[in-house]
């Protein structure tokens, strides 16, 4: 209803962009002038109608077009989606909470019937429309994470809980900020944290794991991450890092606000009822520079953040070669007037 | 107890004597909607106003999972107990109302087991009716030892024998008959896990006995129930608004904070995040710290309190807020 999807790319020719309105409802992830990690969890409650909280999985213009590169990605590499065998359970789990949250929130785009076992979906953006018996999985083309997750924007990871640790036992990783699943599978939340500096001496994995071992069905958290990505590329992964990591070598000061893109994660963990799994959606939402500074808040804001973030982070972001690049174009937006605290667009 | 997630009104559908010491109980939605899936082996927090004492005990599920037309849990009348179980078989009815939490599930079944092998002893048989259900229809494999006092005690094993035959053992005291454990750890195939519910004395003899035969740890399970915080009401005085308020039973510091007008910063809710830190300015008492933000210093300090989690027994208790 009103909302048209982008026909644009994420690769090649790069015809992503925001609409006025996704610039609007962008989820500006920085609450105040400087950034340093923390325990960054709040309630994954609905939030204000039109932002990306609104609803339990947002879906925004930007959804054919990223599900038609995450075709792409996985018919190149297969491995990005990957399942061990007794985490099925938990694929239907994802599934279930997926189609029931999008048929009850958009439905005007999905819809669910079910006659006991025997679902009914229907998926019209991407014109789809599948009937299939839940909990089996001969009667779907993929399995049941697989299928869901290629209607879906974001990546996202399945932990299996035990020996109260989380394991990171399945995944859709097409999206990610230079990490890899088929790497990362089988560990435990400490070993796939193992490469972030300064958390772990601010004790933050010991005390984000502690929480999530007691996350209540129910009751899902939501949290940001970010980085930085030079041209709008979903698959900044490990594998593809040839065909990405030289374009940072090629920004310029007159190409910086149309190929430098702040990338923001939204992070949910949900708990699932019958695998007792915890699902992590990595919801990404990419902005030009150019776009950005559209809101003076946002702009003024970023400039601080960029000036004054520890170089630690800076490395491990993979931004610090292009930061003197970043500070100059973004200091022309900030007249060191004060920022309202909060996310918002004052 | 439970950070966030939503309780359930509850009424009390059904309540059958199964046999002299155990009751069972079926709670459907106050408002008819289904009840959400559960994992087998959950429990839930049933939370009683037992004539104006508050009890939170956590009961096993034992209905099938995929019931979400209403829960079931079975009660052993424990007459030394706190008084939970007591207040359940005499005063808990049918059309009676109550609340209980979201399922929290702390004996889950390890979903990489190529066998399940579950030794119940007594009432300990409430987590593996779920779980048995649950493996049913999944097409799980598994073997369940049962011992009880008594055929009558043995609640709900003929309905076990009768649906699933040799996988479920039976071993009653009264005939002498015992769980050759020695035997039945050593006969596994690889891929077993081992879970055991029931008496603290069965618990330890069936861990340790894995143990001593070489099972690792993180293939033998077994259920603990953590009591949950019973929320009893206190007062707190809040110095920089010149307040004085009482936290109620069921609700948190934060809330009672929040109820009050005052502003008090928080984030997850959940004692992790470190956002709803507060200064303490004076602790007669005990502070509960059911954080996982304070150093164990700090809480040993008693000058720093979480009030998303923790809460407070004592005289006086004075927050810089
Ligand atoms: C089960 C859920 C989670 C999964 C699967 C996950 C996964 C990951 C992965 C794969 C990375 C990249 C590590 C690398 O460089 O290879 C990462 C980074 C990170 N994670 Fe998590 N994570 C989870 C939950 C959390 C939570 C709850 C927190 C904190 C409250 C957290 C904090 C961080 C931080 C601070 C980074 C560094 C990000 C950056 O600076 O770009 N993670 N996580
Ligand atoms: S609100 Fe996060 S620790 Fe209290």
């Amino acid at each position: 209803m009103g909302l048209e999807f982008n026909d644009e790319t994420f690769r090649g020719d790069y015809t992503f962009r925001n609409s006025a309105k996704a610039i609007a409802r962008f989820p500006f992830p920085f609450a105040e002038d400087s950034y340093m990690y923390s325990v960054n969890m709040e309630p994954h409650l609905p939030g204000r109608p039109g932002s990306v909280f609104e609803h339990m999985f947002d879906v925004d213009e930007h959804y054919v077009a990223e599900m038609r590169d995450r075709a792409q990605v996985l018919a190149e590499d297969p491995l990005r989606c990957q399942s061990l065998p007794h985490m099925t359970l938990a694929g239907w789990d994802l599934l279930e909470l997926i189609m029931e949250s999008k048929a009850r929130d958009y439905p005007q785009w999905f819809s669910l019937t079910k006659d006991g076992n025997r679902w009914h979906w229907i998926n019209r953006p991407l014109q789809i429309e599948q009937s299939f018996t839940f909990l089996d999985e001969t009667t779907l083309p993929y399995g049941p994470m697989e299928y869901i997750t290629r209607q879906t924007q974001g990546d996202f990871t399945l932990q299996d809980q035990r020996d109260d640790n989380l394991w990171i036992e399945a995944g859709m990783v097409t999206t990610q900020a230079d990490w890899s699943l088929d790497f990362d599978i089988g560990m435990s939340f400490h070993e796939w944290h193992a490469p972030v500096p300064l958390a772990h001496e601010m004790r933050v994995f010991d005390r984000a794991l502690k929480f999530l071992l007691n996350l209540q069905l129910g009751a899902p958290v939501r949290r940001f991450n970010w980085t930085m990505t030079v041209d709008p590329l979903l698959d900044t992964s490990p594998e593809n890092y040839p065909k990405w990591g030289p374009s940072k070598t090629t920004m310029t000061p007159e190409t910086i606000g149309h190929r430098q893109h702040l990338r923001v994660e939204l992070q949910t963990l949900h708990r699932l009822p019958r695998s007792n799994a915890i699902v992590f959606p990595i919801r990404c939402y990419l902005i030009k520079f150019e776009e950005l500074v559209t809101v003076p808040k946002w702009a003024r804001r970023l400039h601080r953040v960029v000036r004054d973030i520890p170089d630690e982070l800076a490395t491990y972001k993979g931004f610090i070669r292009n930061k003197p690049l970043m500070l100059d174009y973004l200091s022309k937006y900030d007249d060191g007037a004060p920022t309202s605290p909060g996310i918002w667009p004052e | 107890m439970s950070v966030g997630a939503p309780k359930i009104p509850v009424r009390v559908a059904e309540v059958v004597e199964v046999n002299a010491l155990i009751k069972r109980f079926r709670f459907v939605r106050r408002d008819g909607g289904p009840m959400p899936v559960f994992s087998g082996g959950a429990h839930v927090v049933v939370d009683m106003d037992d004539h104006g004492t508050r009890r939170m005990n956590p009961y096993s599920l034992m209905s099938d999972p995929a019931d979400t037309s209403g829960y079931e849990i079975s009660v052993r009348r424990d007459d030394a107990g706190r008084g939970g179980s007591l207040f359940l078989h005499r005063h808990v009815t049918p059309g009676m109302d109550l609340v209980i939490s979201s399922p929290v599930n702390l004996f889950p079944l390890d979903a990489r087991a190529r066998k399940h092998l579950m030794i119940a002893g007594g009432i300990g048989i409430t987590p593996f009716l779920s779980q048995i259900a649950a493996l049913s229809r999944l097409g799980g494999r598994f073997e369940l030892h049962y011992s009880a006092r008594t055929r009558d005690l043995a609640a709900y094993a003929d309905d076990l024998t009768a649906r699933h035959g040799d996988k479920v053992r039976l071993y009653l005291d009264d005939q002498g008959q015992a769980i050759d454990l020695n035997r039945l750890l050593q006969g596994q195939p690889l891929g077993t896990h081992l879970y055991v519910c029931g008496p603290k004395g069965m618990i330890g003899w069936v861990c340790r006995t894995a143990e001593s035969l070489g099972w690792p740890k993180s293939a033998v399970h077994s259920e603990e129930f953590l009591a949950p915080p019973v929320g009893l009401p206190f007062q707190v005085q809040l110095a920089t608004s010149g307040k004085t308020i009482t936290v109620g039973p069921a609700q948190s510091l934060l809330e009672a904070i929040e109820a009050a007008g005052v502003d008090a910063p928080y984030l997850c809710r959940g004692g992790a995040c470190g956002e709803c830190e507060t200064d303490v300015l004076g602790c007669d008492g005990q502070i509960a710290h059911n954080d996982h933000w304070l150093t164990d210093e700090q809480k040993v300090g008693n000058t720093k309190i979480m009030p998303c989690v923790s809460r407070f027994q004592g005289k006086t208790l004075i927050l810089d807020r």
